[in-house]
């Protein structure tokens, strides 16, 4: 079954990548390094590490893992809901 | 069995083990040569992906960047991770989708331009050489410790081996060898930081010993941290997780970092081995996966290591210092000069007070970036000091009263010999770090090669040449690469294989990210847009790098202090804003150019990838 709705597709694909790419900023350049003095004084600490240290060290990679995983989960529905999914490898 | 034996045993195995797997998977065709004939799975491409990526730079700059730096290293650790997730969701798959072998090809059809290949092709080149040196450099640091020759030798014999590595397989060949390089890495780099952590935090998993409690010194335990932070503070450096770069030049850098990862060439391509679209966003979070085993462990490393090594040294003796000082005083990795006279070893940062309560400012040990030594055939009385130490040519720095100096480089290496771990701990690490170098190296040089015989022979001056005579051309064109990298590799421009590095990022993200990004995105931006915007983006971000990096400009001149490594992330948006300007004044693409970008949203049919 194909259908083609090439406009709807690339206009839900492209949402998914603008948040996952608001969620990206944030995890790193925001809480990394612009807010990181604000974080480490006002958020609590993970461990024993202040907060901001701990998102620029260990946390924007744990999240931008989650992205990743999220982006490719998110796309192969949406493929499959345009109708594009590929038989799988 | 002695140390060196060990490490000739490891390398040897797992030489052995690549030299197998290139031999058996050598490319019979031309497109198996560039892209390993397009049916790599998800899993191998993953693991071959991260073992390309984590240079030399990585494996061992990066924990010796952390211990030196503290926080500031963060920018390499979020920089080229979340530089992934961007190659991700922004580039691969839609390249992927328009099926060709290489960026230039990319550059080529979507502006419809020699010219715009060819600019690519410079940017290629240029990007893969600066990148290629850093690594260079890293296996002349990892040979010369093994060895105990010196780094230019080093740097040859690594040389070496790379051309012959990778001359033999092509892509396919590299693939497979690089998932074994991968989990010879994750074992080498993983197993010694889990040794320290159970020695130092009393915790199996590094990770939640950084963030756990120093349980080794006497007395009761303190936060890990809290403990680095004062040793830092006490000894006269800055906190450790505090900074002192600004916040902007951090920004930059780190951003910088981020818009080059995603336009690197000999990353990009990787993703052109597998199947489908599908099965690059599998493999894209295989490789991130990968990746992240080594990075959230380099910083556990670096904080373990700086602990130790000022532990182990500080205040001791010489005498009684550990054997290993000597060991890396002989490959001139360190040096100690005894400036008060009394036998023991002071380390201090530049914040150490003096008796009027003022900072020194500096803590230089000798008056010279490296240790210079007396030549060989000198008196052994001015070899080799009082106390058993190397000596210098050069003079001391009496104006502070540091007395150690190291190359920032030797963390990782240095790291077990300080941890005293079992020696085969110390053989596997020599073995990653060399595996590290020769995975990144082999990428970066099947991508210099290509872009020469496949871009520029092939597509733009001698549209006629046969396959067999385009591998030859990426044959000469690998040697001479190398030929080049090898001579920086030996004189690097920063002494420091990470910030060598930075500097190959900034001009990936001043060109191609933005390039490729708008025509991915966009079906107005043109070939005269897109070519100014490259030459700007590229040209501004060399001349501010070579302004500052190699002929010395003044530290105030610097523009709203961003430091070289980071200006590349200016670069990008002086690339955005003349590509918008001259396509909004200059005709929009033909019609055939727009179907396509249109057709490179529809992720089936794949197809396979040509060349």
């Amino acid at each position: 079954m194909k259908i083609d709705h090439p406009r709807a597709h690339r206009r839900a694909c492209l949402r998914l990548v603008l948040i996952l790419l608001a969620i990206w900023f944030s995890v790193s350049l925001g809480c990394g390094v612009l807010f990181r003095d604000w974080l480490d004084l006002n958020m609590p600490n993970v461990g024993t590490a202040p907060f901001g240290f701990w998102m620029a060290q260990q946390g924007s990679i744990i999240s931008f893992l989650l992205i990743l995983f999220v982006y490719a989960w998110r796309m192969n529905k949406l493929d499959a809901k345009h109708g594009y999914a590929d038989e799988d490898e | 069995m002695n140390q060196d034996q060990l490490n000739f045993i490891f390398i040897g195995i797992t030489f052995a083990v690549y030299v197998t797997i290139a031999l058996r998977s050598r490319a019979g065709s031309t497109k198996e040569y560039y892209t390993a004939g397009g049916g790599v799975s998800p899993l191998a491409n993953g693991m071959a992906t991260a073992a390309d990526w984590m240079s030399a730079a990585t494996f061992i700059s990066m924990a010796g960047g952390i211990a030196a730096s503290g926080y500031d290293a963060s920018r390499f650790l979020m920089g080229w991770t979340g530089g992934f997730v961007l190659l991700t969701v922004l580039m691969v798959p839609y390249l992927r989708k328009f099926g060709k072998a290489t960026v230039p090809d990319f550059l080529g059809d979507r502006y419809y331009s020699k010219l715009a290949r060819g600019v690519g092709v410079v940017c290629a080149i240029f990007i893969c050489m600066t990148y290629i040196m850093g690594q260079m450099n890293g296996v002349g640091v990892v040979f010369s410790q093994l060895f105990g020759i010196s780094l230019t030798k080093g740097v040859l014999i690594g040389g070496t081996i790379v051309f012959f590595y990778a001359g033999l397989g092509g892509m396919k060949g590299i693939t497979y060898t690089q998932v074994a390089q991968y989990c010879v890495m994750a074992f080498a780099y993983t197993i010694p930081a889990i040794f320290i952590a159970i020695a130092m935090t009393n915790n199996v998993i590094p990770q939640l010993g950084l963030i756990g409690e120093y349980t080794a010194g006497a007395g009761d335990p303190v936060p890990f941290l809290e403990k680095l932070n004062t040793i830092n503070t006490d000894l006269g450096f800055s906190r450790f997780t505090d900074g002192k770069m600004s916040t902007i030049d951090m920004f930059c850098v780190t951003a910088a970092l981020m818009f080059g990862t995603a336009g690197l060439p000999h990353v990009i391509v990787r993703f052109f081995t597998v199947k489908n679209v599908k099965a690059v966003r599998k493999s894209a979070c295989w490789t991130l996966l990968f990746i992240a085993v080594i990075y959230l462990t380099a910083p556990t490393i670096g904080a373990f290591a700086r602990v130790n090594l000022i532990e182990s040294l500080h205040n001791t003796s010489y005498k009684e210092a550990p054997a290993w000082l000597g060991n890396f005083e002989e490959t001139g990795q360190m040096a100690w000069v005894d400036k008060n006279g009394d036998g023991k070893i002071q380390y201090f940062g530049p914040e150490k007070l003096d008796e009027n309560n003022k900072k020194y400012g500096s803590n230089k040990v000798f008056q010279a970036k490296k240790p210079i030594y007396p030549p060989e055939e000198t008196p052994t009385g001015q070899l080799i000091g009082v106390h058993g130490e190397r000596l210098l040519a050069v003079k001391a720095d009496m104006s502070n009263p540091n007395e150690l100096w190291f190359g920032k480089d030797i963390m990782v290496m240095a790291n077990p010999q300080m941890a005293g771990l079992p020696k085969w701990v110390i053989a596997l690490l020599m073995a990653g770090c060399i595996a590290a170098a020769l995975s990144t190296a082999a990428g970066l040089l099947l991508v210099l090669s290509t872009s020469i015989s496949h871009d520029l022979m092939k597509n733009i001056i001698k549209p006629d040449l046969s396959d067999k005579e385009e591998v030859r051309y990426a044959r000469i064109a690998s040697f001479v690469a190398l030929s080049v990298a090898a001579w920086f590799g030996i004189n690097p421009p920063s002494t420091f294989i990470a910030e060598t590095v930075a500097l190959a990022f900034g001009l990936a993200a001043s060109s191609f990210f933005p390039t490729l990004l708008m025509g991915i995105f966009s079906k107005r931006v043109n070939k005269e847009g897109a070519i100014a915007g490259m030459v700007c983006g590229i040209g501004f971000t060399i001349g501010y790098i070579v302004y500052f990096q190699f002929l010395d400009g003044p530290k105030d001149q610097l523009l709203l202090g961003i430091s070289p490594a980071g200006i590349g992330f200016v670069g990008m948006l002086i690339n955005f804003t003349v590509t918008f300007i001259v396509s909004a004044f200059t005709p929009a693409p033909p019609k055939e150019v727009q179907d396509m970008v249109e057709s490179i949203h529809i992720p089936s049919d794949a197809g396979d990838a040509s060349h």
